[in-house]
């Protein structure tokens, strides 16, 4: 359609239109003045109350956190109710006579003054803040003697929280700690900042982080008439908080222990996995830390003490920590060349105690080799030479997409933060890793070292155990996970969270026998057998040794020496035809594998699938008395 | 000629000129209103404001000074510059609280979705006049082009009332080029039953967990809190609550200058720049507020009547829609402030503190000058 017009039909037309924009804004402006007469003089016998008494204030009801525990129901972190002094700046008239007055009847150090000074920059004048947290009995009852002194000055009651099993598993359950100005921001561009109203703590490590949303609940608030000293006179309406949810674990906090005490003093970490669910049953990390310390802000001087120490407490190892995987590669370097048709399994070569290539000398650690070595001798007694051969046949391209389908070099998305995606070496890797061009090249000597777990290789013990896991479950691959279910503490309904199938890597059922056969070998008559003798149950395993570094001759003190001893690692699953459990684990600086790792994982699967304790275990459950008595206060 | 002696009356003569009486009469008289009460909400800004006058009134004094056909010329590169920082904002622009809204180009940051309130009705009046007489169907589509590029850049920075200003700006250039009536109810309509049936179903429709099409979390939050304030006394509702009672507790004659309880007590918040308004009815009452609307409904009609009398269709065009934006911005304002729209962050022309905004409105009342000093001259 194209309506041509005179150019005086045009000009009336849109001065029609002026007038129909011009009634418009009539309209428009007419509907406010209607609004304004509404409130100026309708209601303005209401509004002019209500801004009277803005002395209605508006306190908000903090939410209980939700508690956590582990798959027993073993707490593992909770509230208990303490009395804390909250000072009212704007009500208080000279606020340091006032603190000099209350220093008498309660213990205030300077860094509570320094924490209030603190807060009120960061907070409205007519805000309540805390001067002094967990008030003792004797401390309470002095106050309110004299409470009629200090207007403006309140006793509350507010919930603290505790981590009742102290440094156990605290690299899983994390921390809370006051919110800092970071948080605030997160909070604020999450649209959160009203449910935050009167909340000082939040998630700051593990799962209190991660299940932030879950733990925190939802604020409540209750209107209330004050007097001109600032004290509540009665509630005129309240809508209770919501508390928040209850997390409940995959961890066996009875297995963590039996870990933790099984590694004595050592570093190192252990991840076992449910292999038909992704449910991590223990996840551990040494040396650890005691959560407890950070809840009220740490001191400065444990805060040095954690960071300074040479054991590094507050590095999650299982998660963080990458390392080469050693001899527990050669499993699924093996079954890689199932998949590719690079080997079958029968096939054998003569291993002579050595590989040469390129004119470098690739030795196994047997001298004068193992003799003719097929797929499963490979495994059991974890030839060098098999591998060294069978990387170089493979190269290095297909060695790094296989390996990367098991998950190797990249994160699991376990639902804890922090997790490190380690090292699936590459070419590509070589290349993005670095910067001067002679460094980027890729040599074929390179390839030799990784078929045995070494070079450039470095996982994590969540990877590998995830891999391990993935294996067990006849390649099924499930996102490992930490919490079990949600509970709602409201009315109990539990959200379980459903195990997750990420993917199912197509294996030959005859591939994955054989790579059962080898590990189940380990355990019976190869390097895992001296540590598994006697176990009532079957079980695949395969050990593993890491170097630190090469020491090519020279000497060291005993000090040094320690930390550059080979790390010691192990992976198992049992049982091997049905399993129910899959693990990998590392001893920093632990030696051979088969000496130091492997015991630890006989001891967990003792543990997991006969119940036998291991000596200096308590067999009650150490949770039971602390389960009893959760706090519920408000 | 030669007489080069300083001559006052020559001077201010010459200052004069380019400016129309009623409309600079109307800004005057705001801004001493906006003043007496800033002097009350925010004393210590009055420098700054002075400053913010002084740039504002230089901008206004050149954009009246410069013919409608100079305007034209710049019309189509303004519009590209614009679109081009938008596309910058929307690669490299500094994330705000959550919105990627600014521009670093070295000497400052820059927001230029601010610039598209000017460039946008700017340059629809341009294309029009370039279609002039041979007009289709088809061109009111390539202007909603025009239209839409910019507004979706700012919509997805994100920044909703922005990109409403702008799409409204655009919207107001097709409405008086005469976008079809039968293209324009329909929306309406649309547009009337959407508000009836929230405001009707607002308790079902708020509730957690009901998800609404096409709007993210805190869209939805927002027109809940506008519904029931007291749903979320702590968050959102705050503000609004606040300022409902510092208008509806001025009455009639207003608390008194600068005894305003809900202002002085820290309970208004953004008191000197959002929610002005709220300061000025809480001090002024009814007749503050009604004196206010009365001198925004003049400027408005004295805008509407420079269109009328604009001699080609390009000045036509600007100038209804430079009024129609005065009117939206006070009207959203005031709306908001009040509790009867969203809160969106729309300052009150001429009273809300704020450089960049003063200016660019300061400069649309500029141009709507110049179209009326050229009424006679026929252009084109």
């Amino acid at each position: 359609m194209s309506v041509i017009r005179t150019p005086e039909q045009e000009l009336a037309r849109f001065r029609g239109r002026l007038a129909v924009a011009g009634a418009v804004a009539l309209v428009c402006f007419g509907l406010l003045a209607a609004r304004f007469f509404y409130l100026q003089v309708l209601r303005y016998d209401y509004y002019s109350t209500r801004a009277e008494d803005n002395r209605i204030s508006l306190v908000p009801i903090v939410p209980n956190r939700g508690l956590i525990m582990d798959r027993n129901g073993t707490v593992l972190a909770r509230n208990y109710s303490a009395y804390t002094l909250e000072i009212t700046p704007s009500r208080v008239a000279d606020l340091e006579a006032t603190i000099e007055a209350l220093s008498a009847l309660v213990d205030i150090q300077p860094k509570d003054r320094k924490r209030l000074k603190k807060l009120m920059d960061e907070s409205k004048s007519f805000e309540s803040l805390p001067i002094r947290n967990r008030l003792s009995d004797e401390e309470v009852a002095r106050f309110i003697a004299q409470r009629y002194r200090f207007p403006g000055v309140e006793l509350k009651a507010r919930l603290f929280r505790d981590y009742p099993m102290g440094s156990f598993g605290s690299h899983i359950i994390g921390y809370i700690g006051r919110i800092n100005d970071r948080d605030l921001e997160r909070i604020e561009e999450n649209e959160d900042s009203a449910n935050y109203r009167g909340t000082d703590h939040i998630g700051k490590a593990g799962l209190e982080k991660s299940y932030e949303r879950e733990l925190h609940g939802l604020t409540g608030f209750e209107e209330v008439e004050v007097d001109s000293g600032g004290r509540a006179v009665r509630a005129l309406r309240r809508t209770p908080a919501t508390p928040g949810n209850n997390l409940v674990l995959t961890i066996d906090l009875k297995l963590q222990e039996v870990v933790e005490k099984a590694f004595g003093n050592r570093r190192g970490a252990l991840v076992a996995i449910e292999p038909g669910s992704g449910g991590v049953l223990a996840l551990v990390s040494l040396p650890t830390f005691d959560p407890n310390l950070f809840v009220d802000g740490i001191a400065p001087q444990d805060w040095d003490e954690l960071n300074t120490s040479p054991d590094h407490p507050m590095v999650n190892r299982a998660l963080n920590g990458a390392y080469p995987p050693g001899s527990t590669f050669k499993p699924f370097m093996a079954l890689a060349a199932l998949m590719s048709g690079k080997r079958t399994a029968g096939q054998a070569i003569s291993d002579p105690g050595f590989f040469d290539f390129g004119g470098h000398h690739f030795r196994d650690d047997k001298a004068g080799g193992h003799g003719t070595v097929d797929m499963y001798k490979s495994i059991v007694q974890s030839c060098d030479t098999y591998y060294y051969r069978l990387a170089n046949d493979m190269g290095i391209d297909l060695i790094a997409s296989t390996m990367g389908m098991f998950g190797f070099g990249s994160r699991t998305g376990i639902d804890i933060e922090g997790e490190s995606s380690g090292v699936l070496p590459s070419p590509e890797w070589k290349k993005r890793r670095f910067k001067k061009p002679e460094q980027q090249k890729w040599f074929g000597g390179e390839t030799i070292s990784i078929g045995i777990g070494q070079g450039y290789n470095a996982y994590t013990m969540l990877q590998l155990a995830h891999a391990t896991a993935t294996v067990a479950a006849g390649g099924v691959m499930f996102k490992p996970h930490l919490v079990k279910y949600i509970e709602s503490a409201k009315d109990g309904s539990r959200r379980m969270i459903e195990p997750q199938p990420i993917k199912t890597i197509p294996i030959k059922p005859e591939h994955l026998e054989t790579i059962r056969r080898g590990m189940i070998g380990v355990n019976r008559e190869g390097t895992g057998a001296r540590a598994f003798a006697g176990a009532p149950y079957v079980s695949a395993g395969k050990t593993g040794t890491a170097q630190v570094y090469s020491l090519k001759g020279a000497k060291y003190s005993a000090k040094i020496a320690e930390r550059l001893r080979d790390h010691a690692l192990f992976i198992a699953f049992a049982p091997a035809d049905k399993p129910t459990i899959a693990l990998a684990v590392l001893v920093e600086n632990g030696g051979f594998g088969a000496q130091s790792a492997a015991p630890i994982a006989r001891q967990v699967l003792d543990y997991y699938l006969l119940g036998k304790l291991p000596a200096g275990v308590a067999p009650e459950d150490p949770g039971a008395e602390g389960s009893a008595e959760e706090s519920t206060g408000d | 000629m030669t007489n080069s002696r300083f001559d006052p009356r020559r001077w201010v003569a010459y200052i004069l000129a380019p400016l129309d009486g009623p409309l600079m009469l109307i800004v005057l008289g705001i801004l001493g209103f906006a003043t007496v009460v800033m002097v009350s909400a925010s004393p210590e800004r009055l420098g700054t404001l002075g400053l913010n006058v002084a740039v504002a009134f230089v901008v206004m004094w050149v954009a009246a000074s410069l013919p409608p056909q100079r305007m034209m010329s710049i019309a189509l590169p303004l519009y590209i510059l614009g679109v081009l920082l938008l596309v910058g904002v929307a690669l490299f622009g500094d994330v705000s609280k959550g919105a990627r809204r600014w521009l670093n180009i070295g000497v400052a940051r820059i927001q230029p979705s601010e610039l598209l309130k000017i460039a946008m009705p700017l340059m629809l009046a341009w294309y029009f006049q370039c279609r002039e007489g041979m007009l289709r169907v088809r061109d009111f589509f390539v202007a909603a082009g025009l239209l839409l590029v910019p507004v979706g850049l700012i919509a997805k920075q994100p920044d909703l009332g922005t990109a409403v200003l702008v799409a409204a700006a655009g919207f107001y250039v097709l409405f008086f080029a005469g976008l079809a009536w039968r293209l324009i109810l329909p929306f309406a309509v649309i547009g009337v039953v959407a508000i009836v049936t929230i405001v009707a179903m607002g308790d079902t429709i708020c509730q957690p967990g009901v998800e609404w099409p096409g709007m993210r979390e805190y869209q939805k939050h927002r027109v809940c809190t506008l519904l029931d304030p007291t749903s979320d006394p702590l968050g959102k509702g705050f503000h609004i609550i606040q300022s409902t009672i510092a208008i509806g507790s001025g009455g009639i004659l207003g608390k008194g200058w600068g005894s305003g309880t809900q202002t002085h007590l820290d309970f208004l918040p953004e008191r000197h720049t959002d929610f002005i308004f709220a300061v000025l009815t809480e001090e002024f009452g009814l007749v503050g507020a009604l004196f206010l609307v009365l001198m925004y409904i003049l400027l408005i009609f004295r805008g509407l009547f420079i269109a009328a009398g604009a001699p080609t269709l390009f000045s036509r065009l600007l100038a209804g829609a430079l009024t129609l934006i005065f009117f939206t911005y006070a009207f959203v304002n005031m709306g908001m402030v009040s509790g009867i729209l969203p809160v969106v962050g729309v300052p009150l022309p001429f009273v809300s503190y704020g450089g960049t905004a003063l200016v660019t409105l300061c400069l649309g009342v500029g141009m709507l000058m110049s179209i009326q000093r050229h009424r006679r001259r026929v252009g084109t």
